[in-house]
């Protein structure tokens, strides 16, 4: 098993992937929180070349009305691609795979957010991608998952997301474009680091045992890095005076 | 910032400490979580988290001000900038004689019309019932209405109400808070009614600042010379 023939050379002896990174370095990763007026809550991601911009609004009323719940709120996320986030061309409908990463986002987000709260609601998560470059579903997970703290809805914990994968028979972290394409396997993990459980975990590839859960371990070390910059960004937009109140 | 007053986000400890959780604040296995991005605050036996955003959750007993979007034959609807709507019985307009055939709801209450009101009741199975039924409550008449964000509601009270004290005395302006976020003044000088609204947006927008009622009062008494 292992990815698409490329000549590209993922790992180079010296342990340098093929952007330069070492093997346990993620991408460089900017957040911020805010931004858009009209949402209640937004924020913008930079994650290596990714660039996604995601909205919330919420908890608000259902439409159409027989969506809503009588016990707890509703959560729908709507996940897309703009058409010029790629070099080709994507059609601006929603395809199989938006589709899908809309579905693993929400069911990545769900256990987070405490939905009980406001019976026959809905929260609106929107996310867009506005340049695509391999693990556009981290990135807009972890984007998510700010902006739903800025919007003030009720969280058990932030939810992070990095993935890890295997190239050249070595895992690796926060796997690229290339190395996503050409690689052996990308596994994507979505992590609550305070409670320490993993909401979101998928696997494109075969791994040993072993390569398993050492891949596992690295995505989860990765999902610690990205919360402190989630916690950073949200520290920057609250309490950037140093906070004092009284 | 004393250590019993915390910056805190979704996720974060607050206390290990068997204290009760209220506002803000859910146990999780034995650690006390925050919910939301805010300020911890520990007391002796209990603790929360002032919210530093999010929308107005309804609470009995709060004064909102609200608009009418419609009504039925027995009931208005009120926007109280919260996810539910405000439920407003006729009867509690009209009295106990109300009866739908011979009374017309819009004789008292239209659509658009700004209401300051109670919340009377309020769980999760139904829609806030709401109450005009008390001194100070009712339609309102004049004034203009001002919204900020209703996290920033306590700080333009502020503590033991200064800062709306500071706001009211500076510029002869009546103030009515609802706790939703929507403010209504009604000033009989137009200088006076500027001034104030200019006031309660400077505190939504610095609310966060420090010794925020010293410049309030200085913003105030700036544009009276």
């Amino acid at each position: 098993m292992g990815g698409r023939e490329s000549d590209m050379v993922l790992l180079d002896a010296n342990g340098i992937r093929c952007d330069g990174r070492r093997i346990d370095e993620p991408r460089r990763i900017m957040i911020k929180a805010g931004g858009l007026k009209n949402a209640d809550g937004s924020a913008y991601i930079e994650f290596g070349d990714n660039k996604i911009i995601a909205g919330v609004f919420g908890p608000r009323d259902v439409h159409p009305k027989h969506m809503s719940d009588t016990d707890t709120g509703i959560l729908r996320v709507r996940y897309h691609m703009e058409p010029f986030s790629v070099s080709e061309r994507k059609n601006p409908a929603p395809s199989r795979r938006e589709i899908e990463i809309s579905k693993v986002i929400k069911e990545a987000l769900a256990p987070a957010v405490m939905l009980e709260k406001f019976p026959r609601t809905a929260v609106d998560v929107f996310i867009e991608v506005i340049q695509a470059d391999g693990g556009t579903r981290c990135a807009a997970l972890s984007a998510a998952s700010v902006a739903l703290a800025d919007a003030g809805i009720p969280m058990r914990d932030m939810v992070a997301a990095c993935a890890a994968g295997k190239v050249a028979d070595t895992v690796i972290l926060d796997v690229n474009n290339e190395e996503d394409q050409a690689g052996q396997a990308d596994m994507p993990v979505g992590y609550m680091p305070n409670l320490e459980k993993i909401t979101l975990l998928q696997l494109d590839g075969v791994l040993s045992a072993e390569e398993y859960k050492k891949c596992v371990e690295t995505g989860i070390n990765g999902c610690k890095l990205v919360y402190e910059l989630q916690k950073k960004a949200l520290q920057e937009k609250y309490f950037q005076n140093g906070g004092q109140q009284n | 910032m004393d250590g019993r007053r915390r910056h805190v986000i979704p996720g974060e400890v607050v206390t290990t400490n068997s204290l009760r959780p209220e506002q803000n604040v859910t146990l999780i296995g034995k650690k006390l979580i925050s919910t939301t991005v805010g300020i911890s605050e520990i007391y002796d036996d209990s603790v929360k988290v002032i919210p530093l955003t999010g929308k107005y959750i309804p609470k009995i007993n709060d004064l909102v001000v609200g608009k009418v979007i419609s009504h039925n034959s027995l009931s208005w609807e009120l926007d109280i900038n919260s996810c539910y709507v405000g439920f407003l019985p006729a009867q509690d307009v009209f009295g106990r004689n109300f009866s739908s055939h011979t009374d017309d709801l819009t004789s008292k209450l239209k659509s658009g019309d700004l209401v300051a009101m109670r919340i009377a009741n309020f769980d999760r199975t139904r829609d806030p019932l709401v109450t005009i039924s008390d001194r100070d409550l009712g339609k309102i008449d004049s004034g203009d209405l001002v919204k900020i964000s209703p996290s920033k509601v306590p700080r333009l009270i502020g503590k033991r109400g200064t800062m709306i004290q500071t706001i009211e005395s500076a510029t002869e302006a009546v103030i009515t808070i609802g706790q939703n976020g929507w403010i209504v003044v009604s000033c009989e000088s137009s200088e006076g009614l500027l001034k104030a609204k200019k006031a309660i947006q400077m505190v939504n927008e610095k609310a966060h600042v420090a010794n925020l009622t010293d410049q309030v009062k200085e913003m105030l008494e700036k544009g009276e010379s």
